[in-house]
Formats: C-alpha cells, sequence, structure tokens
C-alpha cells in the first residue's frame, strides 16, 4: 500500500501548494505534482479512497508519466477499481469527465461518484485517443 | 442544394431514408471513425492548452465542418438525405414524435439505461456501441433524468442577444455569444441538451447516439440566427491568440479549412427557414 500512501502525501502538499499564498510546503513533493493544466487559482483537491456503491474509486495527483494519453486533470488521476477516469479541470476549477462530460460538478470525488452512478455496475475501458 | 429541415416536420419516408442511411454507415464503419474524432477532442481540448472543438471560439466552425462531413457521408450513401435539425425549444418532451420508434427510439429502460425500441436499439443488432468508455455495448438514454428541463425560446433569444462572438480567455469561463451558447457559462444552452438525453449523449463519445448530429445541426442554425441578428458582429479573435484558433488560422483535424471558411453556411446548405 505504499503507492496509496504516496499519493496521499502528494494530494495533501498539492492542496497545500494550490492554497492561498503564504502556507509552507514541502518543496520536493510539491515538485512531483504535475500542474500543467490546472487553472491559476483555487487550492488543489484533496486525495480521496474509498468505496462508493460497491465501487472503489481513488483520486490524487498523479505520478509524471505512465498514465494513458490525454490526461488533463491538472496532474490529478481518478480511478474507478483501479482503471482510469479521465477528467479535466474546467477554468473555474469545477471538474468533468468523459462519463459525464457536460455537466461539471465542484471535486474529483462528487465526479467520480457520479460516475459509478452513471456506470451501473460497468467497467470502465482503458483510455485512448483514437 | 442541401436544405436541411426541422425533425417535426419530416415525411415518413425522409425519416426512413436518414435512418437507413446511419445504419448503413454504421455497417461500413465510417459512422465509428466520427465517434472516434469526437471523443479525440472532447479528451484533449482544455481551458488552459490547445483547444479546437469545444470550450473554445472554434467549437461553432469546428462542428459546422464535423456535420458537414459526416452528411456528405450520409449523402454518399443515399444523395437525397439532409441532416435534420431538433429544435428542443419547441420540442421539449420524450413524447416527441423525434422520440418514436419509426425515428430516433425513445428514453431508455429503467434498470440499464437501454434503449428499446427503433432502429438503433441493441437488439435489432445494428447499432453496436464500438467507441466506447464503458463496457456497455447498447445505446443508451435517460431523457429528461430528475425532471431536468430543456431550455426555453427564452433562454435562447437571451443569448442571441449577446453582441459579442467570444471574449477572452477564449475558453470555458468567457462571456460572450459563444461560451453561453456552447454552455459552460449561464442559462447553459447546448451543454444542458447533452445531459437532458443522458445514456452516450452525455459521455465524450455522445456521437454514438444519432441525436447528436439533430441537435448540433440546431446549434448550427442558431449560430446562423445570430448572425442574422448582429451582421456587424464577428468571428473572435482575429489574429495572433496562443492555443486558440484565430480567424484565418487551419483546424485539426482537417488542417485545411478556417473559421473564416466556415462563416457563410449557405455555401454549403441552407435551412427550412430564413435564418
Amino acid at each position: 500500500m505504499s503507492h496509496i500512501t504516496r499519493r496521499r502525501a502528494l494530494g495533501i502538499a498539492a492542496g497545500a501548494a494550490g492554497a492561498a499564498a503564504g502556507l509552507a510546503v514541502a518543496g520536493s513533493a510539491v515538485a512531483d505534482a504535475p500542474r500543467a493544466a490546472a487553472p491559476a487559482a483555487g487550492p488543489a483537491p484533496a486525495s480521496f479512497d474509498e468505496v462508493y456503491q460497491g465501487r472503489r474509486i481513488q483520486g490524487g495527483p498523479a505520478h509524471g508519466g505512465g498514465h494513458h494519453g490525454g490526461h488533463h486533470g491538472g496532474g490529478y488521476s481518478v480511478t474507478i477499481d483501479g482503471e482510469e477516469l479521465h477528467v479535466m479541470q474546467n477554468a473555474d476549477g469545477t471538474w468533468i469527465s468523459v462519463i459525464n462530460h457536460y455537466e461539471p460538478v465542484a471535486t474529483p470525488k462528487s465526479l467520480a461518484r457520479a460516475a459509478v452512478r452513471e456506470l451501473q455496475g460497468a467497467p470502465l475501458v482503458p483510455l485512448t485517443l483514437g | 442544394m442541401t436544405v436541411r429541415k426541422n425533425q417535426a416536420s419530416l415525411t415518413a419516408d425522409e425519416k426512413r431514408r436518414f435512418v437507413d442511411a446511419l445504419l448503413e454507415l454504421k455497417r461500413s464503419g465510417r459512422y465509428d471513425t466520427f465517434v472516434t474524432t469526437h471523443n479525440a477532442f472532447i479528451m484533449s481540448d482544455t481551458d488552459n492548452g490547445d483547444r479546437v472543438g469545444h470550450r473554445s471560439p472554434s467549437f461553432l466552425p469546428w462542428h459546422r465542418r464535423f456535420l458537414i462531413e459526416f452528411e456528405q457521408a450520409l449523402q454518399s450513401v443515399d444523395a437525397t438525405v439532409n441532416l435534420p435539425y431538433w429544435d428542443w425549444t419547441a420540442d421539449r418532451t420524450s413524447r416527441s414524435s423525434l422520440w418514436a420508434p419509426d425515428f430516433l427510439g425513445g428514453t431508455g429502460r429503467a434498470r440499464d439505461g437501454q434503449v428499446l425500441d427503433g432502429a438503433f436499439a441493441r437488439s435489432a443488432n445494428r447499432w453496436t456501441i464500438n467507441v466506447r468508455v464503458d463496457g456497455r455495448d447498447y445505446l443508451r438514454r435517460d431523457l429528461g433524468a430528475g425532471g431536468r428541463q430543456l431550455p426555453t425560446r427564452a433562454e435562447v433569444d437571451s443569448v442571441l442577444a449577446m453582441e459579442t462572438y467570444d471574449m477572452a480567455p477564449w475558453n470555458s469561463s468567457s462571456n460572450g455569444f459563444r461560451n453561453h451558447l456552447e454552455g459552460w457559462r449561464g442559462v447553459n444552452l447546448h451543454n444542458r441538451v447533452h445531459v437532458w438525453v443522458g445514456g452516450q449523449m452525455g459521455t465524450g463519445v455522445s456521437p454514438n447516439d444519432p441525436v447528436f448530429w439533430l441537435h448540433h445541426a440546431f446549434i448550427d442554425k442558431l449560430w446562423a440566427d445570430w448572425q442574422a441578428r448582429h451582421p456587424k458582429s464577428s468571428y473572435l479573435p482575429a489574429a495572433g491568440t496562443a492555443n486558440v484558433v484565430d480567424l484565418g488560422d487551419t483546424m485539426r483535424p482537417w488542417n485545411d479549412v478556417t473559421p473564416a471558411d466556415m462563416l457563410d453556411h449557405t455555401r454549403h446548405y441552407t435551412f427550412d427557414t430564413a435564418a
């Protein structure tokens, strides 16, 4: 479970990094969190790991490289039963996914839960960019 | 000359020919290439990076070009077929003739959202969902789920009244006509209709539902209506904008067409009512 622990640690650091200026953060961990497509303002969302309606949903800062193409969650990764859900953060800080693309929600956890409800038990298929 | 008609006024023969052409594009594999292209842009268009098909000024010319290409594919099957449009301010319930078994079929069943009637039901074995984001290979819908309402004519008119085509930062946070029509801001027109239909229409692979084309044909008509109301307003930005398609820049994936080329729809088709 060291992988998850590291994700959680990064999530805390990234959250602090995105918060109002002046907060002291651990620099080395922050540098690990890719934030290329994140909005200019607003705190990064917290990591999460829970079972929702029988599905394991996890979210937290993505590690550099190794993910599928087309990742635009500002360095934030969401999985459902271990399979990546393509997510994206809007300029106003809200979130959408490839499953709920046209209806923004406030947080990645809300987004993962909305995807679980929409999936009705179906597995995600691996992401491709065609 | 291609005349795009309101779907509500199509004859039984026009509906049958449209559906048959869709089924033939699906059978030949050409249909799914459009779904793949759309999803690739959905996943790669970002507010702070390159953006072409969505959340950007080129949302409208990009989809105009995309629909022209699709309509030409339909016409290669049956030259009499034109894309109809769905005016969802008028035909705003699941009881509309649009959703009858002789046209697009109805909403999905409660248990799994599966569409059970019409030519696009999985059981007819001619409409398998191949380009998908989850394991389900059947068309799904949940028309008006949760009591959601389609936009009203008054809401459309409030957006058509906006004089400025688009504004910096040219993304989902912009003020102006384009982003209000797309729906990321304000009363929400285009995005809300995707959500109202539900199923694949709420996802990045939304063209899996044939209603995608009728929805976008109406969004496209609203752009033409806006141009008619604001003849002095033009596509923006004009030039020199990072990550954004300016008036004279070419658009992916075609790379040979610009927004400027797409401003006059009458070079390609007209509507059954004056724009």
